[in-house]
């Protein structure tokens, strides 16, 4: 036995090297990143490079407020944050929906819904784009924030989740006299916190990461969001590594952090749609 | 009437959700299919009437179009190395990380979990930093090892295993945490089990461990390659499918296509090939499963 515990010591130890060594091998370019954000132009170019800035300035960061219009993309990025977040809430009430009444038609209706995930993003993007244009709804931020609200994916899970709700409790409330929209806003969301914890994480990372919707609909550089103008930065400046790397790490760093906070219900969240 | 007005709350749950679906996921199939037999461009656009039906016109021109021809060529380039290279990873690290479960495997988990959480622009934005050819970190790296320069986005087959590169970094992590969510869901008492029928540790790993995550490496492969068919944002905002089209996929085909050179019709078509080659490549792999499943 006590040879077992030593045996398995030595291959604890050396699982944790490994992954030590990929890890930090998966974060040289987040590391690199940090480090040459911080970097003053000249430096960034230097041959051989510094690993930690030998002059360490913020005049990067200074510098995405007051030469580029970084605020003005914040703004935007927050306001497609917040817009997904009503979208959430329409994925809950239609998980919700389909999880806890019986209505004519719901099998066929859902299965509609779980169809649409299989259709690759490359087949729908034109003709979206031909909807919204005769809606007149091009160059605006209605058209960049109203495709992407409903999510497939997302009611799936809600309604997987909504299913073990148990039917009693909400019959119960219904019993006192309590109305559907009451049931569903003061029971049913509070049970279902954890999926909406997974979810919400979720939601907020793709809200800020969007890319490629805003670079379409969007003409006017006021309705641009922080990749889209990363994107003109690179172009803008493309031998100012320090700029881009400041730019980049004002996208990165806020996502990395709310995920160190809040990851543990991410892996909890995938356990719980069942993908086993 | 009455009837209907009492049993409107389900709809009026589903209602949002499912017309904005409606509008902006299945309705657009059909209109796709029906321009993709149309010749309409940006003059179609403003003018309705200017589009006409040209049949199968446009499939006929893909299959002769040497820049599509080359992007399937290497988007299989793409999925034939990419996907068992994600797998492999990916599953690698999460037996790894089921090792243990003390602060320092949560916070690796998290490290590598994290590539696949960053915006692809500010990868895009890193990594050509860290690929440039005279300013790079990898070239400077590779220079003690007396390796000359190498022009990681500047020649065809390398600008491809680069951006390979680059985006398994990225796909490792989403697939890490499912296998993770499986190997957490396998009973211990299967390994006690092993244990003393005298199984050693690989024994236990190929005979117990990788059958039971069948499914989840099947539900792995099946998302993987999806993704891989679909492969655009990596060459979109690195290379642009450049240089000579050596990195240009189908989806970067269809886009180009589509919002650079205003051909609707001719893109949308594009797209269903696109469309049909996934569903015959996922119908396959069902097959596949099918008889594996049966020892």
């Amino acid at each position: 036995m006590a040879a077992a515990t030593k045996k398995s010591r030595t291959e604890k130890a050396i699982v944790t090297c490994i992954l030590v060594f990929g890890g930090i091998l998966v974060s040289i370019p987040f590391l690199w990143m940090i480090s040459s954000s911080f970097k003053p132009e000249s430096e960034v170019l230097a041959i051989p490079p510094t690993i930690i800035p030998d002059n360490p300035t913020i005049e990067n960061y200074i510098n995405l407020f007051t030469n580029m219009n970084f605020a003005v993309y914040l703004r935007n990025t927050l306001v497609i944050v917040f817009f997904s977040f009503i979208g959430l809430l329409f994925n809950a009430m239609a998980g919700y929906g389909f999880a806890k009444y019986d209505f004519k038609g719901r099998e066929k209706v859902f299965y509609l819904v779980l169809a649409t995930m299989m259709i690759p993003g490359q087949v729908t993007m034109i003709p979206v784009y031909l909807i919204l244009n005769a809606m007149g709804l091009t160059n605006t931020m209605t058209g960049i924030v109203l495709p992407g609200l409903a999510v497939a994916f997302s009611i799936f899970l809600f309604r997987q989740f909504m299913t073990t709700i148990p039917d009693d409790l909400i019959e119960a409330a219904r019993l006192d006299g309590a109305g559907e929209w009451y049931i569903f806003f003061r029971l049913v969301i509070p049970i279902a916190k954890p999926i909406f914890a997974v979810q919400g994480i979720l939601t907020f990372i793709a809200g800020w990461n969007s890319f490629l919707w805003p670079l379409i609909i969007a003409n006017d550089e006021s309705l641009y969001t922080l990749s889209v103008g990363l994107s003109l930065l690179q172009g803008q400046y493309a031998n100012n590594f320090a700029l881009q790397m400041a730019g980049a790490a004002f996208m990165v760093v806020p996502i990395i952090i709310i995920f160190a906070f809040f990851q543990k219900y991410i892996v909890e969240g995938f356990t719980m749609s069942g993908i086993k | 009437m009455n009837q209907l007005y009492k049993n409107r709350h389900p709809y009026m749950f589903i209602a949002p959700a499912v017309i904005l679906l409606a509008v902006f996921s299945v309705i657009p199939i059909g209109v796709a299919l029906v321009i993709s037999f149309t010749d309409m461009n940006l003059k179609g656009l403003a003018d309705w009437s200017s589009i006409s039906f040209i049949g199968i016109e446009n499939y006929k021109q893909l299959f002769s179009d040497d820049t599509f021809l080359k992007s399937i060529y290497n988007t299989f380039f793409y999925v034939i190395i990419g996907v068992p290279l994600v797998i492999i990873c990916s599953l690698s690290i999460a037996l790894l990380l089921n090792y243990g479960s003390n602060w320092l495997f949560t916070t690796f988990r998290a490290v590598y979990y994290m590539p696949s959480i960053t915006n692809i622009i500010a990868v895009a934005v890193i990594w050509g930093y860290l690929y440039n050819t005279e300013y790079g970190l990898f070239n400077y790296l590779l220079s003690f090892l007396s390796v000359e320069n190498i022009p990681w986005l500047g020649e065809p087959t390398i600008a491809k295993i680069s951006l390979i590169i680059l985006a398994v970094w990225k796909g490792i992590g989403i697939n890490m945490i499912i296998f993770l969510a499986a190997l957490q869901g396998i009973p211990k008492s299967y390994y006690e089990a092993a244990e003393i029928d005298g199984a050693n540790r690989i024994q236990m790993l190929f005979h117990v461990t990788l059958p039971l995550l069948r499914y989840a490496t099947f539900f792995v492969s099946v998302t993987t390659l999806i993704g891989w068919m679909q492969f655009f944002e990596e060459p979109f905002v690195m290379t642009e499918g450049g240089p000579l089209n050596g990195t240009m996929s189908i989806a970067l085909f269809i886009y180009k296509e589509g919002f650079q050179f205003s051909q609707f019709g001719y893109a949308a078509a594009g797209s269903f090939v696109l469309f049909a080659m996934i569903i015959i490549v996922t119908v396959l792999q069902f097959k596949l499963r099918k008889s594996d499943t049966e020892y």
